[in-house]
C-alpha cells in the first residue's frame, strides 16, 4: 500500500488503483487528452492553413486517436494479463467494423462507377443533386 | 483433466495463472463485465453498418439541402463537451462506488445524467429544426441515413439515461451490494461507449460533412 502511494502515477491507466487520487488522475488525464483531440478536431476541420486534401484523413486520425485514449482512460483496456480477452474480442470487433466500412464504401463507389449505363441501375447517381 | 476442461474458454490469465488451466471458472465480477463488453462490441458493429450506409449515401441528396447548408458546428461542438464530461463524472462515480460513498456517488451519477440531458435536448433542437426547415428524414436519401445514423445515437442515450436513473433508486434502495456494482459498472461501459461512437459521428458525420 504505502508503495501505491509512493508511486502515484506509476500505476497504468486500467490497472486496479488502491488509491482514490491516482485513480481520479487517471481520468482527469484522459480528459484533458480527449478535449485536446477534441479541440485539435475542430481547429484542423476550421483552419485554412492546412492542405486541404489531406484534412479529411486527418480529422479520421484524430477521431481513431481520441477512440484509443477512450479505450484506455475510460474502459481501462491495458496490455495486462487479466485483459487478455477484452482486447481480444475488441480485436475481432475492430476487424468486423473495418471489414464492413471499408468494403461498403469501396464497393459503393465502384459500383456507382462500373455499372452499366441503365439508368434504373444509377439510383445514386441520379440522386445527386 | 476434469479441472482443465472446466476452464476452457474461461481462463482469464491472473498473474499467478500458469496457464495450464489451474483455475476454475472466473469471478461474476469478470464474466459479467467481460460478456457486456461484447454486447457493446456487437452493438459497435451495428453502427459500423448504419456508418457505412451513410458514407455511401451522403451525396444522394436528391436536389435537397447537403450537409454544408445544414450543420452548426458550435452546437456538436457543445453536445460534444457535454457527452465527454457525462463519460467523465460517470467514471468519477464509479471511483466512490467501488469505495461505497452514497452522497458522492449519487451526485456524480446525477451530474453525468444532467450532461447527458443536454446533449440529448441539443440534438433533438438540431432534429426539430431540420425537420421544420424541410429536411426531414424522408426528403432524401442522405437525410434518411442521417437520422437513421445520429438518431440512433441518440436512442442509446435516451436508453442509458432511463438506465441510469434505474440505477441511481437500485444504489439508493439496495446499497452498494456486489450485484448492485456489477450493474453499475455495465452501465459505465455503455455510457463510455455511447461516448466513443459519439466522437466517430463528429468527426464523420459533422465535421467532414462541413469543410469548406
Amino acid at each position: 500500500m504505502t508503495s501505491d502511494e509512493n508511486n502515484l502515477l506509476d500505476v497504468a491507466p486500467g490497472q486496479p488503483h488502491s488509491n482514490i487520487l491516482s485513480e481520479v488522475m487517471a481520468y482527469v488525464i484522459g480528459l484533458g487528452l480527449a478535449l485536446l483531440l477534441t479541440g485539435i478536431s475542430f481547429w484542423v476541420a476550421s483552419t485554412s492553413v492546412l492542405w486541404g486534401p489531406g484534412i479529411a484523413t486527418g480529422l479520421v486520425v484524430l477521431a481513431i486517436a481520441q477512440m484509443g485514449v477512450h479505450l484506455v482512460f475510460f474502459l481501462h483496456i491495458t496490455s495486462g494479463p487479466d485483459n487478455t480477452n477484452n482486447v481480444l474480442a475488441l480485436a475481432f470487433g475492430v476487424l468486423i467494423v473495418f471489414l464492413v466500412m471499408i468494403g461498403t464504401i469501396w464497393i459503393m463507389a465502384h459500383m456507382n462507377a462500373n455499372m452499366a449505363p441503365d439508368p434504373n441501375m444509377m439510383n445514386l447517381m441520379t440522386q445527386r443533386g | 483433466m476434469t479441472t482443465e476442461a472446466a476452464t476452457i474458454g474461461l481462463t482469464h490469465g491472473g498473474s499467478e495463472d500458469t496457464g495450464l488451466g489451474n483455475r476454475g471458472p472466473e469471478s461474476k465480477s469478470i464474466v459479467v463485465p467481460y460478456g457486456f463488453w461484447l454486447f457493446v462490441l456487437s452493438d459497435i458493429v451495428l453502427f459500423s453498418a448504419l456508418f457505412a450506409t451513410y458514407a455511401a449515401l451522403v451525396r444522394a441528396t436528391d436536389g435537397g439541402p447537403t450537409t454544408n447548408q445544414l450543420f452548426d458546428r458550435n452546437l456538436v461542438a457543445i453536445e460534444t463537451v457535454a457527452l465527454l464530461l457525462s463519460s467523465f463524472v460517470c467514471g468519477l462515480a464509479i471511483i466512490f462506488a467501488k469505495r461505497a460513498n452514497m452522497l458522492w456517488t449519487q451526485v456524480w451519477l446525477l451530474v453525468t445524467g444532467l450532461f447527458g440531458a443536454i446533449f440529448l435536448f441539443i440534438e433533438l433542437y438540431e432534429f426539430s429544426k431540420m425537420i421544420g426547415e424541410g429536411a426531414g428524414p424522408q426528403r432524401s436519401a442522405f437525410l434518411s441515413a442521417f437520422f437513421t445514423l445520429v438518431g440512433c445515437h441518440g436512442l442509446h442515450v435516451t436508453c442509458g439515461l432511463l438506465w441510469l436513473g434505474t440505477m441511481m433508486a437500485q444504489v439508493w434502495a439496495k446499497g452498494f451490494q456486489q450485484h448492485i456494482l456489477r450493474r453499475l459498472l455495465c452501465f459505465s461501459i455503455f455510457w463510455h461507449a455511447l461516448d466513443i461512437i459519439w466522437v466517430a459521428i463528429f468527426t464523420i458525420v459533422y465535421l467532414i460533412g462541413t469543410l469548406p
